[in-house]
């Protein structure tokens, strides 16, 4: 039986009872533990600068060439936080009711709360560290809103901000690095996690620049590797983000909760060639001054600039007058999707809608317009040659981010003693769908606000290991099978490259589990999947050695858990008879076409368990709401 | 349809840190106008691949011009020709059918090469350990208003805040310095009530980790600011050794 740990009492009081009731570790205590923290994105860097600080010893992995460079660092619109700066109506109750609404009832409310509570600490915490937020003439800080609020709460750096706030972690850590109580392991990947008598007690990684696999041992185990948003091959995610780190921890047995709720956002670069590597995102903070249009007819190729106000459509503001073009990004997604799929498109794919700010740019000038999304601009017109400023730019959406992820209990920790994961790599707080300026929220609060706390009550009921345990038998067994894994990889002289492979299972996801999902296309996906897999290892090149840098290698890697990831992906879909926030399953719509969720049957998180050569088997948390009344999610 | 072109690629090729490199040319063809500069190189890798041979290693991540990782000289360029832009930015529009392109390595004292186009750029993030940030612990800020903070100041600061740690500035110096990288740094706090507490000693111990990992001096040559893909102006170079004059604080030892 799965138990989540919600601490007892009223949803208000549970996160502050339940700081007073975890085990501490002494302060002379806590450098007898070793802490092992993969990934550097904003979860990960925060985490291992505050455990750092608070007197642990910590190891620091990732695979970029420094930790600056994790995904987080691409982030563009903001952090939302329950200040009430704006004096309009904010509240720690309304981001949390907002959250959950947000993601159609499918999260656990005392993790949001916990959220909700602990963002304006982060705010603070940042401005501390020097994080250059956006300000008013007055000098006080400044606030955008963003899709699922009808506050303005969401701060921001320009359109930098998690780039700003991961250099603001990313110092922090180094500092840490100066003292010594943080020992860095750049361009590092891990490749499996190790338990001893059940409890994570270590990691496998090759040093991508020696190729030298090693093991290192720990007391605790943090994976903040991210999310697996490029399943599709083309996503807004960076090109080395990949699930093959919870994939593996997956394998020793932890469970993976709801892999079928992704985020597909609205507002990106469309597609323009077989050639294209990745999608580029456009801040859906330009939806505040943007507006979503079409022609009204179909096959109006005319300039947009030609085309009336009465013959456009905009088609958000439309169906949903209330949000308008603000509506959470799942409604946004699949609104811009049928109007494509009726023939009303534009751009020469004819998936494409407009995204507008003429209007904006006439009512408060271009100088102001450049002040907020200058950089955005910049960026639409280097990719696309338009120049946004004059012509309204063309978005559709695509793959982002992933609220599944590993299974965590309250305290962040997952199925696996001892092996906690935090920010996009685990599944616990925007259940179905998350809203905006909430990925940057989760990170930083489960890095620097959560994690802390709780992996001390775990430190503080095992004593330190104070030894190094790569010798034992079970280091030596992981260690062997990476090395394996490694030189069958490097065997392979097929006829196609890993990216080869990575295409076509991203065109099959894209195709039969993407913005919508239906039970015949989810079992065709579920049929060929193992015959992808099955031909990446008969035919797959994999050139260079296992000696030195040979990103084919780390790609070949990566491929190969993606093939086995995306049955657990699409079985999760099937499962899940029910539309609610991204996975919408066109049997399950309401008679407007909106997502129907079936509360009785699928008010739970399904936590699903590795099992070698059989079906994983399913397990299921019931989501239990004390203080919001499930409701038909409405933003019309 | 748009154009496509054909084009005669000069790489430099390094197996590892201690060979010699050595310049391979390399054809590739119909590469669409609208490709990014390193999706013309993932073309020209598949091609390598598929053939048995070993593809042209070069460091990538976000492709959308913030993380930093990319970079190489785009004949004799930093991220290439175009102003304001990494070369996963910069266009194959940008380029002429039948052109030759040389590309290089960034070529530093301080960037050893690892392999082909990938070079070593640890010692930036030593800089930083050595100074560059602010000491606030987890938990210890005041509410986040507390302290109002001039707008032009905030604006100012966000500008060298910009800084995507490339490496860009140290390439296309003739000295291979790395002040621009730093000034921007000591820029971007100094210039924040926050960051003021601890400026001298971030600076002078900065500046000396800086000349320590072998990066050179500044002669006013400006081409840092002109190959800067985020446009970080030398005005926090000026910033820097203001910070620096004014340095009671002998440096930590």
């Amino acid at each position: 039986m799965l138990d989540a740990k919600i601490p007892a009492g009223p949803l208000k009081e549970k996160w502050a009872n339940h700081k007073l009731h975890l085990k501490l570790v002494n302060p002379a205590n806590k450098r007898k533990y070793q802490i092992i923290v993969v990934g550097t994105g904003l979860a990960g860097s925060s985490a291992a600068a505050t455990l750092a600080e608070l007197g642990y010893r910590v190891k620091v992995f990732c695979i970029q060439d420094s930790p600056r460079r994790a995904h987080s660092i691409a982030a563009q619109g903001g952090i939302n936080a329950a200040k009430n700066y704006a004096n309009d109506g904010d509240s720690i109750e309304r981001l949390f009711y907002d959250t959950i609404k947000g993601g159609d009832f499918r999260s656990r409310e005392a993790n949001v709360y916990r959220l909700a509570e602990v963002s304006n600490n982060i705010i603070d915490h940042c401005v501390a560290q020097g994080v250059p937020f956006a300000r008013e003439y007055s000098g006080y800080l400044d606030n955008r809103s963003f899709g699922g609020a009808q506050v303005s709460r969401t701060f921001y750096a320009r359109g930098q901000t998690g780039q700003q706030l991961l250099l603001g972690a990313y110092s922090a850590l180094m500092k840490e690095v100066a003292r010594d109580n943080i020992q860095l392991f750049p361009r590092s990947e891990m490749l499996d996690v190790v338990t001893i008598d059940g409890a994570a007690k270590g990691i496998i990684t090759r040093n991508l620049i020696t190729g030298k696999i090693e093991s290192h041992s720990a007391d605790a185990v943090i994976m903040a590797t991210g999310g697996y948003s490029s399943v599709y091959y083309l996503s807004t995610n960076a090109k080395a983000c990949n699930a093959t780190a919870i994939w593996r921890a997956h394998k020793r047995g932890a469970y993976m909760a709801n892999p079928c709720f992704t985020q597909i956002h609205p507002t990106c670069i469309p597609v323009h060639g077989e050639y294209q590597s990745k999608l580029t995102l456009m801040s859906e903070g330009l939806r505040n001054d943007g507006r979503v249009w079409v022609p009204k007819n179909v096959n109006d190729k005319r300039d947009p600039s030609k085309i009336q106000l009465s013959e456009r459509d905009y088609f958000l503001e439309r169906k949903y007058p209330t949000f308008g073009n603000l509506v959470p990004r799942d409604i946004a997604s699949r609104s811009a999707k049928e109007i494509c799929d009726s023939g009303l498109g534009v751009g020469q794919s004819g998936m494409a809608v407009y995204l507008d700010l003429t209007d904006a740019i006439k009512r408060i000038g271009k100088e102001k317009i450049a002040e907020r999304y200058g950089n955005l601009f910049e960026m639409y017109e280097k990719i696309s040659g338009d120049n946004p400023y004059e012509t309204p730019m063309m978005i559709y959406p695509a793959p982002h981010y992933t609220m599944g992820g590993l299974w965590v209990d309250y305290n962040l920790m997952s199925t696996i003693n001892g092996l906690f994961v935090i920010g996009e790599a685990n599944f616990s707080d925007h259940g179905a769908n998350r809203l905006g300026a909430s990925a940057l929220m989760q990170g930083l609060a489960d890095g620097y606000f959560v994690i802390p706390y709780t992996i001390g009550d775990y430190l503080a009921q095992n004593n330190p290991i104070e030894m190094d345990l790569t010798t034992f038998p079970a280091f030596r067994e992981a260690e062997g099978q990476v090395v394996q894994k490694v030189s069958r990889l490097l065997g392979s002289k097929g006829k196609r490259t890993a990216d080869d492979f990575h295409k076509q299972l991203g065109k099959l996801l894209w195709d039969k589990c993407g913005m919508t999902r239906t039970e015949s296309g989810l079992r065709e996906a579920l049929n060929q999947i193992p015959s992808i897999r099955q031909e990446f290892w008969e035919n797959v090149n994999v050139p260079g050695s296992g000696e030195d840098l040979n990103q084919s290698l780390e790609k070949a890697g990566r491929v190969a858990d993606y093939l086995e990831f995306a049955e657990l992906f699409v079985t999760d879909a099937l499962n899940r008879k029910e539309s609610c926030g991204g996975h919408f399953r066109e049997e399950y719509q309401t008679p407007e076409g909106e997502a129907k969720r079936d509360d009785e049957n699928y008010c739970y998180v399904a936590a699903w368990e590795f099992q070698e050569n059989a079906e994983p088997i399913l397990h299921k948390e019931p989501l239990k709401f004390e203080s919001v009344n499930l409701t038909q999610r409405s933003y019309k | 349809m748009e154009k496509k072109l054909n084009l005669k690629l000069m790489i430099w090729r390094q197996s590892g840190p201690k060979s010699n490199g050595q310049f391979e040319t390399y054809k590739v063809k119909d590469i669409d106008v609208s490709m990014s500069f390193l999706e013309m190189l993932d073309v020209l890798n598949e091609t390598l691949t598929k053939e048995g041979q070993e593809p042209v290693a070069f460091d990538h991540d976000c492709r959308e011009g913030i993380c930093g990782t990319c970079g190489a000289m785009v004949n004799g360029k930093a991220h290439g020709k175009l102003k304001g832009t990494t070369l996963c930015q910069l266009h194959m529009r940008h380029f002429e059918n039948n052109e030759t392109i040389v590309i290089e390595p960034w070529r530093a004292k301080g960037f050893p090469v690892i392999k082909d186009l990938v070079v070593d750029r640890s010692a930036f993030d030593r800089i930083i350990s050595s100074g560059g940030y602010i000491s606030a612990k987890t938990g210890s800020a005041p509410d986040a208003n507390a302290i109002p903070i001039p707008k032009e100041n905030v604006e100012q600061s966000m500008d060298a805040a910009a800084c995507i740690g490339c490496g860009a500035c140290v390439a296309a110096c003739p000295n291979a310095a790395a002040m621009l990288f730093v000034g921007a740094k000591i820029s971007h706090l100094a210039l924040l009530p926050q960051g003021k507490v601890e400026s001298k000693t971030r600076t002078s111990n900065m500046v000396r980790q800086m000349d320590k990992e072998g990066f050179g001096n500044c002669s006013n040559e400006y081409e840092c600011e002109a190959s800067c893909p985020k446009g970080i102006s030398v005005s926090t170079i000026a910033d820097m050794n203001r910070e620096f004059l004014f340095s009671k604080t002998p440096p930590k030892s």
